[in-house]
């Protein structure tokens, strides 16, 4: 063959090599085939560890017992007893450190995810106690009337 | 050196250096079903107990990052109603994140509609994320090897090595992939892999006051998820697809996409 032919070549060649080289170094050593086989597992192992240490945030209503008995032993005997305090609360995250409080959210709206009536035969929903919110004592708070921890009307004082 | 001999020691280089370091990591099968791991999760799902509430798509999105007002999330709350006269009115209305306080759907861009009570003839709320499916199209289409399937089957993504590209977003049937409006990377739900590889529940399972969603290891036989599978009757979310979906549902019905 020419030689006009060969030095084009040779610059191509010269150039796969040096992406080669630089893939080598430039790809960590865990990257590759695993389990799953190259369609489905074609990744970096230490990715895995690296989402288990994500954060987590919630820490479940048993670690609030500790410092907070009063709420925890009326919500436990409420018809509440089912909700996580963190659902009205938000995530704990490092309370009481950080955050030093947790938010007190007395939105109206807050209540209303469960207690608004809606009509839907066929879900969990019209087991509960729905009211009207239009209706309903509107633009006063819940917990001016309710105890949110122990709701129940029975024991509601005027 | 001979030209002729500089010639065959180059090609010899060349061709050696472009063996790709992938192509010499022979898979063997042995070693491939002697890996079968102990942990296959999956989820349940029983639509005949949850109401709504939101506090699922809540959790999930503090515990996961997830900016709250941003309009993409791991997992969402759809609402159904079938009407008597045969239409399907569905809505999730910022994915449900502070629950379905309105008896009005939600019709985006044309406003709400107000369905009177007597028209419904039955309407339920279907929580969903991702499906961690066995065959997930989008691990096949991802063109870096930035997502994929661990072990005992949840499918990732690798943060630092998504280029964004957005077909894996494009090839998930269940439209549960998004791009992730902080991290510019595709991004969805892990099952919350850090909590449940610690023998804690998922987030959204944690908050959910009702027991309607619950997360398992199929490969134990004495797990309660494992065993509503084994015993009742679930269903999964377009099974035609052939992808086979992790997430089983108690209750779905023909109207339910
Ligand atoms: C180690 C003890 C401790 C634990 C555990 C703890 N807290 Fe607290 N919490 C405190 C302290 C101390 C305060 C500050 C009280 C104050 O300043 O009045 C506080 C404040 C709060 C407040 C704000 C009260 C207010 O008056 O504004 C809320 C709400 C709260 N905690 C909820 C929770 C919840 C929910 C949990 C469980 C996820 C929890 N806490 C766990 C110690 C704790
Ligand atoms: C249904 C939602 C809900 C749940 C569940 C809930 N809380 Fe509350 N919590 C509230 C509301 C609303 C207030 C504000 C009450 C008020 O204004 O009197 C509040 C107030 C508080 C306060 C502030 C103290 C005070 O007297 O002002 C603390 C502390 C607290 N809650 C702890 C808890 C703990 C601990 C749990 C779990 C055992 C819990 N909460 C569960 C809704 C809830
Ligand atoms: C996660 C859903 C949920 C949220 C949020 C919620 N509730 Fe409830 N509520 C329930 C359930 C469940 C019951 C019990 C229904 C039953 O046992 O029949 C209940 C019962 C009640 C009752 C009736 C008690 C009785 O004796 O009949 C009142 C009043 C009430 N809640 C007020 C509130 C207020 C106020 C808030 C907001 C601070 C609130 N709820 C938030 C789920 C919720
Ligand atoms: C001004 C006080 C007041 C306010 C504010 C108030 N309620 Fe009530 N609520 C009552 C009284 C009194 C009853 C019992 C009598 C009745 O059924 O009307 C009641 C009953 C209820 C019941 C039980 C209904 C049933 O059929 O069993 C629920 C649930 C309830 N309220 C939720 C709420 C929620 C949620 C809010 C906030 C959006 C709220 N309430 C605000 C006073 C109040």
């Amino acid at each position: 063959m020419k030689n006009h032919v060969w030095r084009p070549l040779f610059v191509v060649i010269g150039l796969v090599a040096l992406i080669l080289l630089a893939r080598a170094f430039y790809v960590p050593a865990d990257f590759g085939t695993h389990e799953r086989g190259y369609m489905y597992s074609y990744n970096r192992t230490g990715n895995i560890e690296e989402w288990k240490a994500f954060e987590a945030k919630y820490r479940g209503s048993q670690y609030c017992q500790g410092c907070h008995e009063d709420k925890t032993s009326a919500l436990s005997a409420a018809q509440h007893a089912i909700i996580p305090c963190e659902n009205c609360h938000g995530a704990a995250f490092g309370h009481p450190d950080d955050p030093e409080k947790l938010t007190v959210d007395r939105s109206r709206n807050l209540c209303l995810r469960c207690h608004a009536a809606l009509v839907t035969p066929g879900s969990g929903r019209i087991q509960l106690p729905g009211i009207d919110a239009q209706n309903h004592n509107p633009g006063i708070e819940c917990s001016d009337c309710h105890n949110p921890h122990h709701p129940n009307l029975a024991e509601m004082q005027g | 050196m001979k030209r002729r001999d500089f010639l065959r020691h180059s090609l010899v280089f060349v061709s050696g250096a472009s063996v790709s370091l992938a192509a010499l990591e022979f898979v063997s099968v042995g070693e491939l079903l002697a890996a079968r791991p102990e942990a296959r999760w999956g989820f349940l799902v029983d639509t005949y107990r949850c109401v709504g509430c939101g506090f699922c798509v809540k959790a999930c999105k503090i515990e996961n990052d997830i900016p709250l007002e941003a309009n993409v999330t791991r997992t969402w709350v759809e609402r159904y109603l079938i009407l008597k006269d045969g239409r399907v009115l569905a809505d999730s209305p910022k994915g449900a994140l502070h629950g379905f306080t309105d008896q009005r759907v939600d019709r985006a861009a044309e406003g709400f509609e107000e369905v009177s009570n007597q028209e419904i003839a039955s309407a339920f709320f279907v929580p969903k994320l991702c499906n961690q499916c066995d065959n997930p199209p989008c691990v096949q289409v991802c063109p870096v090897g930035a997502t994929y399937q661990t072990a005992d089957g949840v499918v990732l993504v690798d943060h630092k090595w998504c280029i964004g590209c957005g077909y894996c977003i494009m090839g998930c049937p269940y439209g549960v992939r998004f791009f992730h409006p902080v991290e510019h990377v595709a991004d969805k739900c892990t099952f919350c892999y850090h909590r449940i590889s610690q023998g804690l529940d998922t987030a959204c399972a944690q908050a959910c006051p009702f027991g309607a969603r619950r997360v398992g290891n199929l490969r134990d036989p004495d797990d309660p998820i494992a065993r509503i599978l084994l015993t009742q009757r679930v269903g999964v979310l377009k099974d035609e697809f052939g992808t086979k979906p992790q997430v089983f549902y108690l209750g779905l019905s023909k109207e339910v996409r």
